[in-house]
């Protein structure tokens, strides 16, 4: 157990290590020479007009709460497929009704009309 | 965990990085050759035979870029993002297994390099880290491009996951377990595979992956008609280089997992078991490049519909039907 979990340790050391140690090195080669031109945001060219940093309508709002809907189901999906072998008939018909009642509520959703991009 | 243990492990873990990353450099030279090669091109063939040492002009060009950091941006987030694309890019290659067992100095090294007992749970919840990375360097950036790039990034990859998960679950229900060694060993040779016992979940897989990885034909993040280069307009030099090879990392990592999970792993006949795993996830990574070569990419409402009203309910009806069947 902590044999694994610390070989992944050492492997995310070497990955971090790889990434200061490249950041690094290229800190060393490259010139710096900096322009107001150079640091100005990109935008084609021209001129930037205004921050980005604005409020706006993101329509992914009830993506995101679908998203949480059906990555809990995939959550409770895993530890029943791990032991449906074991649990047999009874665990297929309740996991039917569970999914059921949540494709239900995709099937809602899409009638409403939240999954049409607009 | 004694001596001998630790330092097999750490050359294994770095063999493995040194590996993963050669496989990113080279697979920029072999996405150019291929798609080139669709294109009636020829690519690059300047830099070493065929254009072989094109990667190390690239990395070297790359080294010695100037790094800007535009005046806007928020400083600290910007410089994390990167690290944040890298590092879950590479790490979820340490529970794939590689190989057979071997024995050396009379101790039994798995040729995996972590054989963690949720393998697959750890898989799922790094490559959902590498979301994160997109999000912060879409923000932090302050450019227009960046941001819707990083938002749609943000929609694509939770809308696809869901799909990735159900397909995953489909594995999970015809191993009965989550660990990858087990799972390669389960399918054995050739006819076990689960790709021929449930076609349908590699695909839905399989295409939540690409869409995850955010290459074509679901590259909408970075699509450069529209955004430029997305969520790393604002990045130059090494980070832009980071990103990069991220981006290559993500694919090689697709290719590993999907091998394991539904292509029998390292199985295969006469050749060692490496020079097999190797060829599959090579075979993947051309796929990879061949969709790109020729699909043109979908709009968003197409994708964003694609993947709630087709790939889920899909995904859904086929968990219940292979449960059904494995009953």
């Amino acid at each position: 157990m902590l044999d694994s979990y610390g070989t992944v340790g050492i492997f995310l050391v070497v990955s971090v290590g790889f990434v200061v140690v490249t950041l690094g090195i290229a800190r060393l080669f490259r010139p710096q020479r900096p322009t107001p031109q150079k640091l100005s945001t990109y935008e084609c060219g021209e001129p930037t007009v205004g921050s980005s940093w604005v409020q706006f309508n993101v329509r992914y709002y009830i993506f995101a709460l679908l998203f949480v809907i059906f990555d809990v189901e995939v959550a409770f999906l895993i530890p029943w497929a791990v032991v449906f072998k074991q649990l047999g008939l009874f665990a297929l018909v309740e996991m039917l009704i569970f999914v059921g009642i949540l494709l239900f509520g995709l099937l809602y959703a899409w009638k409403k009309g939240v999954l049409k991009w607009v | 965990m004694d001596w001998t243990f630790l330092i097999v492990k750490l050359i294994q873990v770095i063999a493995v990085f040194a590996v993963l990353l050669t496989g990113c450099a080279y697979m920029t030279w072999l996405e150019r050759k291929l798609v080139a090669r669709i294109q009636s091109r020829l690519g690059p063939m300047n830099a070493g035979y065929q254009g072989l040492l094109q990667p190390v002009a690239d990395m070297i060009k790359l080294l010695f870029k100037e790094d800007i950091t535009p005046k806007h941006v928020d400083k600290f987030i910007y410089g994390i993002a990167p690290l944040a694309s890298f590092i879950p890019a590479t790490l979820s290659i340490a529970v794939v297994p590689f190989g057979d067992s071997i024995t050396l100095f009379g101790r039994t090294y798995d040729l995996v390099i972590s054989n963690l007992n949720v393998g697959i749970l750890y898989v799922l919840a790094i490559t959902s880290i590498g979301v994160y990375s997109i999000i912060m360097a879409g923000y932090s950036s302050n450019s227009k491009y960046s941001l819707l790039g990083g938002l749609r990034s943000s929609a694509q990859m939770i809308s696809y996951e869901i799909g990735m998960g159900l397909a995953i679950v489909v594995v999970i229900l015809l191993s009965g377990s989550l660990n990858l060694v087990d799972i390669v060993d389960k399918q054995g040779s050739f006819v076990g595979w689960y790709v021929f016992r449930n076609p349908v979940a590699f695909v839905v897989y399989f295409i939540c992956a690409v869409a995850e990885t955010n290459r074509s034909p679901f590259d909408l993040p970075e699509a450069e008609s529209e955004l430029v280069a997305g969520y790393h307009t604002e990045y130059s030099s090494m980070k832009f280089g980071m990103f990069f090879v991220a981006e290559y990392a993500n694919m090689i990592t697709v290719g590993a997992i999907a091998t394991t999970l539904f292509f029998g792993g390292w199985h295969g006949p006469f050749l060692p078991p490496i020079v097999w795993f190797l060829i599959k996830v090579a075979a993947f990574q051309v796929f990879y490049i061949w969709a790109r070569g020729t699909l043109p990419r979908l709009r968003y409402d197409q994708l964003m519909s694609f993947g709630w009203k087709v790939l889920l309910p899909i995904a859904v009806i086929n968990v219940m039907v292979t449960a059904f069947f494995v009953l």
